[in-house]
């Protein structure tokens, strides 16, 4: 009985951690074309608040993690071709390997745009700790920094950028920043949160073009304002990575398709994590992925498991004005009903009949987070 | 009373507080929290990703 794993990151990781819990002796491997180190990822968008260098960041090495878990991890190394009839991976460095039950958590990668100038390859995105690196070490002289998109990533860095002393312009079409979870008054409340610590907004606009300027960069937008930057980060949204997946012939939509046990379109081949799409739902967040570990761990150890998630708030890291939010599911119908004061916003989205649908809570009024989760 | 922070996602448990809300009083100590006890921020069990303390 063999079962591998494609990718290191979270989602990787944990279910190997769970695997582990419910079977010490089933053969694991694991494959990741990156160096396999261990760590949380969301820990990158508020290490500088935490007075954090991106090795700190780090908990294990592969070598660490492979002990650790009682695993193989082949590094630097890609997955070429996947034989689902002879149940086999093929690799670049490390041959073909056998399984009986194979695991794609390959992740999801940062939505990139293209800007006209001759500067637009410049636009930095993090979404592992080798790009956070690369970006930690070009903010060494950096005071101003432009980050595209007033998406939930765009805020954390931008909150974690200005709480360390630099000047932080966000651009962005919005209307209020997190527009995709957050209602009007709960986005606008953040920005102003945000504000207070200096941010400064270019929203219902978009960059267009990105040059070289005397000093750093100059952002030209839509609306014809133009930005300086020394740094640029672009943040507006993640995509699933799909492109194993594809080769292998998987269905994919959004993310790879699975059903509640997190089983593809094909047998034995699962996917979990930020490039599952789950009955419709492709979360990129850390909790549904932990409950994912947790159910697809037991399935792989011979006890079927359907995944169930609750209501799952999501936390924004924003300490500047904290938020959290549980979406309400996408077909739900009600409307919103929102109570502000100064120091914090709550935002309901109740059913005709006052039933509590979901959620957006700011500032003071996240502490109200558990009584909501006891009603809905 | 010691304070433990979640490395994932930096939520903070405080043993002064406890999290009543989810059946775990005031002044119950880290070692004391059952061991499949989840983070509620984020889901992390206890065992998987040490809190640190703080």
């Amino acid at each position: 009985m063999s079962i591998v794993i494609i990718g290191t990151g979270m989602a990787g990781y944990s279910l190997a951690r769970e695997i582990r819990k419910a079977d010490a002796e089933v053969q694991l491997v694991m494959i990741t074309a990156d160096n396999g180190y261990s760590y949380p990822k969301p820990a990158l968008s508020n290490a500088l608040i935490q007075g954090k260098q991106p090795e700190q960041i780090i908990s294990a090495d592969a070598a660490t993690m492979a002990e650790r878990l009682n695993t193989v991890i082949h590094t630097h190394t890609k997955v070429t071709a996947v034989d689902s009839n002879a149940h086999s991976v093929e690799t670049d460095t490390a041959g073909v390997i056998s399984y009986d039950q194979l695991v794609l958590a390959t992740g999801a990668r940062p939505i990139r745009l293209p800007f006209k100038g001759n500067a637009a390859d410049d636009l930095l995105s993090v979404n592992d700790i080798e790009e956070y690196t690369a970006f930690r070490a070009s903010l060494e002289d950096a005071e101003r920094i432009a980050i595209i998109g007033p998406g939930l990533i765009g805020c954390e860095f931008a909150n974690d950028l200005a709480a360390s002393g630099r000047s932080v312009t966000v651009i962005g079409p919005d209307p209020h920043p997190i527009s995709t979870l957050l209602p009007e008054q709960a986005g606008k409340a953040l920005q102003r949160g945000l504000s207070e610590i200096g941010i400064e907004w270019k929203l219902g606009t978009v960059a267009e073009s990105i040059n070289k300027a005397d000093r750093g960069y100059e952002l030209t937008l839509a609306n014809g304002d133009k930005v300086q930057a020394d740094v640029m980060l672009s943040a507006i949204g993640l995509k699933p990575e799909l492109t194993l997946a594809e080769k292998i012939g998987l269905k994919t939509e959004r993310g790879i398709v699975t059903d509640r046990f997190l089983a593809t379109s094909q047998p034995d081949i699962y996917a979990l994590g930020d490039c599952a799409e789950v009955e419709g739902k492709n979360l990129p967040y850390v909790m549904p992925l932990m409950i994912g570990a947790r159910a697809l761990a037991k399935t792989l150890t011979g006890t079927p498991t359907e995944v169930i998630y609750p209501v799952m708030p999501v936390v924004i890291k924003t300490p500047a004005h904290p938020i959290v939010v549980a979406s309400a599911p996408r077909e739900a119908k009600g409307e919103w009903e929102i109570n502000a004061t100064a120091k914090g916003t709550k935002c309901c989205f109740k059913s005709a009949d006052g039933t509590v649908l979901g959620f957006a809570l700011t500032g003071d009024a996240v502490e109200e987070k558990a009584a909501l989760l006891k009603v809905m | 009373m010691k304070k433990y922070k979640c490395i994932v996602c930096d939520f903070i448990y405080d043993e002064a507080v406890g999290i009543p809300d989810e059946g775990i009083p005031a002044g119950t100590k880290w070692e004391d929290i059952p061991e499949d006890w989840e983070c509620p921020d984020c889901g992390t069990s206890k065992d998987d990703f040490e809190m640190v303390e703080i």
